[in-house]
């Protein structure tokens, strides 16, 4: 890989380009402070989400008749506090979220150098291996992993992320079957450059800009699919709060309490905006045919 | 006589399958090519795009695991080396590619890319490598201070010469040049090919120069094979070459060329038809079917090489003469230099 002043050198021309592109600087700017939220919100509150307050059961938010600051995003059924539950849920998904697409694009490219690298037999092996993930339904995968492995976090981001290698591999092969071909890999091979350092050095940085921008956007994926599994009650053991679960278990009430699935719905939504913006704005400043283009 | 490469019945054939469970068929690549090339030598291959000259160059470095045939390299049979024997062979082969965007990975810079070669095959510590880069990119003509810059902040020439100097790095014996110009600018052109021939001298390199520019070639080479569908059909010296071409497609050829005098009367030989395809290549004489002076026994025997003149080998029924023992080259002779620029342009 690369090192040195001129890496970064290399990154800051994709930095400045990222910063021309609005998209990527409100996305980019969105999901700093959405991190920066979940990550500092106990400095500010040290409320536990799992006090009951049941004399202030389904308090609407503060602005809505009946609502107090005490609340500012009103009770759950259980009087719990909806603003801080949402903080504390946000911490559980984001993590999921992004610890399932690092063990997701760890494995996806690993196989996927090798598959489209060394084809032949173990291309064949691994890409039909893909194919029976690709066809098995996700949703039934992970329930049954879960009912036997039971719910764990862990076991949550390793279902997750194992189940969502397919597409990693399979955008890295393809990438690899183009960029082997390439006069600089035959140069690499006529010096006399070993294998496994033609693919640490000259394929591996050359297939990272696909896989990093479809990081970006599985991570919203996670966190829906995390949030799914949660209201199937699947997900995160109880009773930790998470955005999926607070939807679950608004559920019942969204007829007297909109607050219960609107809000944490929001912040799903929030988020993801978030992330496919800096995705999209990423995709463009990566590809340097598009990098000079004034906008 | 001296010889650094020789290379004896070369075939590459790729195998095609044509449509759904159709019969496979093959493509004749490179379909039995035979030549030699001395020290500080350089030999030409030329003919269209597709006649399968750069598959010869590439299979001769084993970039491509030829079909059959030998390539002796110093005495040794390079075909049968080992992965590792082939590795360090490699230090002495070398290629310089046609697309100069395409041969330096866009994520390295010069130094890194140049280094590469060093790190395979040297043990040096990272001053000596970067001395050694500062001294190559000087031969070559860019500036030390080039080398921290990335390949897409140079020009397609600087960029060759980049590519020249990644082939240098180990001072090779024998480069390989895969139309090392054909993608520059013409007014680059004259450029990197005195650079090549003024290294080749100062490093005492031989070449195998792969071009389908006659002008480009007469230009820089010794000894001149001109390929048509995957064999070569005639080699002769450059200068007997262009003044007197034996094989009807190399005159063919030759009277495509451009003649800058206005007053000069040519006669342009134009070929009928197209180049067959090389999955069915034609029986006898591969030529025949486009030839204008075919005889009937072409359409029946493949011809074998002639030697009608000394130093002079042709592929045609046209022509008697012996059939080589020797695939002859005449060396440079001992002591002296290479022709310069000037002389080869006559």
């Amino acid at each position: 890989m690369l090192e040195g002043a001129e890496s970064l050198r290399l990154w800051g021309e994709t930095l400045r380009a990222l910063g021309r592109s609005p998209g990527a600087v409100i996305g980019g700017g969105l999901l700093l402070a959405i991190l920066a939220t979940s990550l500092l919100f106990p400095w500010f509150t040290a409320a536990d989400p799992l006090a009951q307050d049941l004399l202030a059961r389904l308090t609407p938010p503060c602005w809505q008749e009946g609502g107090s600051l005490a609340h500012p995003l009103g009770t759950d059924n259980l009087g719990r506090d909806v603003l801080v539950r949402i903080l504390h849920g946000s911490r559980v998904s984001l993590f999921v979220g992004f610890a399932a697409v690092l063990v997701a694009c760890g494995s996806g490219i690993l196989l996927g150098l090798l598959s489209g690298y060394y084809g032949g037999r173990l291309d064949s092996l691994i890409m039909r291996v893909a194919d029976v993930f690709m066809a098995y339904p996700f949703m039934l995968l992970t329930i049954s992993v879960i009912a036997v492995l039971g719910n764990s976090i862990l076991n949550l981001i390793l279902v997750l992320g194992l189940s969502d290698w397919v597409t990693y591999a399979r955008t890295v092969r393809g990438s690899v079957l183009s960029i082997k071909e390439k006069e600089f890999v035959t140069a690499a091979r006529s010096v006399g450059t070993p294998n496994r350092v033609i693919l640490r050095r000259h394929i591996f940085p050359n297939v990272l800009s696909p896989v990093l921008v479809l990081g970006t956007v599985r991570v919203a994926n996670i966190i829906i699919w995390e949030s799914g599994l949660s209201f199937l009650g699947m997900g995160v053991p109880p009773p930790m709060p998470t955005w999926g679960r607070m939807l679950a278990e608004g559920r019942v009430y969204i007829t007297d309490a909109w607050w219960l699935v609107t809000l944490p719905g929001l912040a799903i939504m929030l988020t993801i905006l978030a992330i496919n913006l800096l995705g999209d704005g990423l995709r463009d400043a990566l590809d340097p045919r598009l990098r000079n283009i004034p906008r | 006589m001296d010889e650094l490469l020789r290379v004896e019945g070369l075939v590459k054939h790729y195998r095609v399958r044509r449509g759904w469970g159709g019969r496979g068929a093959r493509v004749h690549a490179v379909d039995g090519v035979s030549f030699a090339i001395a020290p500080n030598e350089t030999y030409a291959l030329v003919g269209e795009s597709g006649c399968g000259k750069s598959t010869t160059g590439f299979a001769v470095l084993r970039l491509i695991e030829p079909t059959a045939g030998r390539v002796w390299f110093r005495g040794r049979n390079v075909l049968a080396l080992d992965p590792e024997g082939l590795r360090r062979m490699r230090r002495e082969m070398q290629i310089v590619f046609q697309d100069p965007f395409g041969s330096l990975n866009p994520r390295l810079t010069v130094e890194r890319t140049l280094e590469e070669p060093l790190l395979n095959h040297e043990r040096l510590s990272a001053a000596e490598r970067r001395e050694r880069v500062a001294e190559m990119l000087e031969v070559v003509g860019l500036h030390p201070e080039h080398r921290r810059r990335f390949p897409h902040e140079f020009s397609g020439g600087q960029r060759q010469r980049i590519g020249i100097a990644r082939a240098l790095m180990l001072r090779p014996r024998l480069v390989v040049g895969d139309e090392p110009v054909s993608a520059l600018d013409v007014s680059v052109r004259a450029q990197i090919l005195n650079l090549i021939v003024k290294l080749q001298r100062r490093f005492g390199i031989s070449l195998l120069f792969i071009s389908h520019d006659l002008a480009v070639v007469r230009y820089v080479s010794h000894r001149v094979g001109v390929m048509y569908l995957g064999r070569i059909v005639e080699t002769a010296p450059v200068r007997e070459l262009y003044e007197n071409p034996l094989h009807p497609y190399t005159r063919a050829l030759l009277s495509a060329v451009p003649v800058p005098d206005p007053r000069r009367r040519r006669t342009r030989i134009l070929l009928p038809g197209d180049v067959p395809s090389p999955i069915d290549p034609p029986p006898g004489c591969r030529f025949h079917p486009r030839c204008p002076e075919a005889l009937a026994v072409c359409r029946e025997e493949d011809p074998r090489p002639r030697r009608p003149a000394d130093g002079r080998i042709v592929c045609c029924h046209l022509y008697g003469g012996s059939p080589p023992g020797e695939t002859v080259s005449p060396a440079p002779e001992p002591g002296a230099s290479p022709p310069t620029p000037e002389e080869r342009r006559t």
